[in-house]
């Protein structure tokens, strides 16, 4: 599905953000690409969809190769990655309709666009999308009154509608709280499942990506690191990876502790409550 | 060095002691320059005048009360024209205003050269004021409404213009970013990234410039560009100081009202 060869990327500052990265993703794989801030991770699956100009290497989404192509050829490349971001990335001032349909603008033309006249079949399926991931009722609200778990959810179907093989997930959990991260990965998993895509998840939280995944890569300092099954993290290879830190707790005891964090709240509730009376 | 060691522990201070002195003096300097200006403006005055300035003001006051609400027949039709002035100015304004501030936004220009052409058309319209510009409007358009708001409008480019380029320059470039990756145009890029980012501005600054531009449209009359600075004009050198005075009180409650529909106008778009 996608096969990255010796993919370098230095940035003007000089920082050597990718060190010839050799990476292939076969087709309907979920894999999770996680180290730590700075290593390289958002780089990399921006220089697959060239938001970020490769140095050198080659990027290829089947056949095609991306690096060399013209503007015109990348757009209608770029309509086969969905992407989905940190922060969401979605046009705030926008309704979650026209969220969700910017996913199709590839497809449409600029008038079209511009009027907003997006195809009967368009407007369909982001009503199908919206309904598959419980947002129905949104469509006509405004991004910016939703919740951050309903923004990811807009920002997955955005990425959805555009009918692509392929997912760039760019640290979909950052801004979440533990359960709504469990639920948005879930969620994404689901959906590959459905669709039979291929996806890369850049993810910072080890426990999602080994609960979430069917393959980590480890990446360090723009250097893959560890390639392999979730299950085969050990606390050694966390360290090749992070660095020293005591990772035992890390590594599939962490459901506790996160749970130990959800019932936070509630005790804080009764607290209060009390204090009131 | 803010940290300093002393016998009883460490001390802190903003700043060194250095950059104490080197406030000291900048103050020094700029209180010897005041004094020195004030000494040169006091030469240059002739202080006769300047002993009766109460009395004279008391006395045109006296003059202008009370105003002559009669003469409110012939206000209607220049206040309506000093409201047409700044409205349709601001709206060339903001026509011509919006390409130019994508041309000179760093994200959104298409070219170097074309940024250089923008921010130039820019600085030439901000750097003439709107009297200036209608002085010379008359003399290419004759005397009359016309020349009034195209000034208006001349000058209004420039201002809108330039807030509305540093708007662009300030987006969130993620959402952008976000467009892009499903493979939008550049157009498209701009019109479903950029353009719902910036509305807000651009309805804001041409309400402000509207507000703005009432005030300039009433004293363009003064040099013949049409609206009520003509009234204002022609009462102040035949000495018929009620007249001015309604006048002055008709500018005010115009400038009041331009101010309320401005402020509920942004209230609800923001």
């Amino acid at each position: 599905m996608l096969r990255l060869e010796g993919l370098r990327k230095q940035y003007r500052t000089g920082d050597l953000a990718l060190k010839g990265v050799d990476l292939e993703v076969p087709d309907s794989q979920v894999m999770a690409l996680i180290g730590p801030s700075g290593a390289g991770k958002s780089t990399l699956i921006r220089c697959v969809n060239r938001l970020v100009e490769p140095t050198d290497g080659k990027v290829y989404l089947g056949d095609l190769e991306l690096t060399s192509l013209s503007r015109f050829a990348l757009r209608k490349a770029r309509r086969r990655m969905g992407m989905i971001f940190q922060e969401y990335a979605l046009v705030e001032r926008l309704t979650v309709m026209e969220n969700v349909l910017s996913g199709r603008l590839g497809y449409v033309g600029f008038w079209r666009s511009w009027f907003r006249k997006f195809p009967k079949e368009d407007v369909r399926e982001a009503y199908r999308l919206l309904d598959r991931v419980g947002l129905m009722d949104m469509a006509d609200k405004r991004a910016d009154e939703l919740s951050g778990g309903q923004r990811q959810r807009v920002g997955i179907c955005r990425a959805l509608i555009q009918n692509p093989e392929l997912l760039l997930v760019d640290e979909p959990t950052a801004s979440l709280d533990p359960k709504t991260s469990r639920q948005i990965m879930r969620l994404i998993n689901e959906l590959c499942a459905e669709r039979g895509l291929a996806a890369i998840i850049n993810i910072h939280d080890v426990m999602l990506a080994q609960m979430f995944s069917q393959r980590i890569v480890g990446l360090e300092l723009g250097a893959i690191v560890y390639d392999g099954p979730p299950d085969q993290l050990t606390p050694e290879v966390l360290t090749r990876i992070y660095g020293e830190e005591d990772w035992e707790a890390t590594i599939g005891k962490d459901e506790d502790a996160e749970d130990e964090d959800e019932t936070v709240p509630v005790a804080a509730q009764v607290l209060t409550g009390e204090a009131a009376s | 060095m803010p940290l300093i060691e002393t016998s009883d522990g460490p001390d802190w201070r903003r700043r060194t002691t250095k950059q104490e002195f080197m406030i000291w003096f900048g103050w020094l300097i700029g209180t010897a320059i005041v004094v020195y200006a004030f000494h040169l403006i006091s030469e240059k005055t002739i202080w006769f005048f300047v002993q009766d300035a109460g009395t004279q003001a008391m006395d045109i006051g006296t003059r202008m009360v009370p105003p002559k609400i009669s003469y409110m027949d012939k206000l209607w039709l220049p206040v309506w024209d000093t409201l047409n002035i700044a409205t349709l100015g601001t709206v060339i304004a903001l026509i011509i205003a919006v390409p130019v501030a994508f041309a000179a936004a760093r994200n959104t220009t298409p070219h170097p050269i074309i940024r250089a052409t923008a921010l130039l058309v820019i600085v030439s319209s901000r750097s003439v004021n709107s009297l200036i510009w209608a002085l010379m409007l008359v003399f290419i358009f004759g005397p009359g409404v016309l020349a009034g708001t195209i000034a208006i409008g001349l000058r209004s480019i420039g201002f809108c213009a330039k807030l509305l380029y540093e708007a662009i320059e300030e987006i969130d470039h993620t959402q952008v970013e976000a467009i892009e990756a499903t493979g939008a145009s550049r157009a498209q890029q701009i019109l479903f990234g950029i353009v719902p980012q910036v509305l807000p501005t651009f309805a804001g600054v041409g309400v402000f410039r509207w507000d703005i531009n009432i005030r300039e449209s009433t004293i363009l009359g003064l040099v013949g560009a049409g609206g009520i600075g003509l009234q204002l004009n022609g009462s102040i050198n035949t000495l018929a100081w009620t007249q001015v005075s309604m006048i002055l009180l008709v500018i005010f409650v115009t400038v009041l009202i331009s101010e309320w529909v401005s402020a509920k106008v942004r209230h609800a778009i923001i």
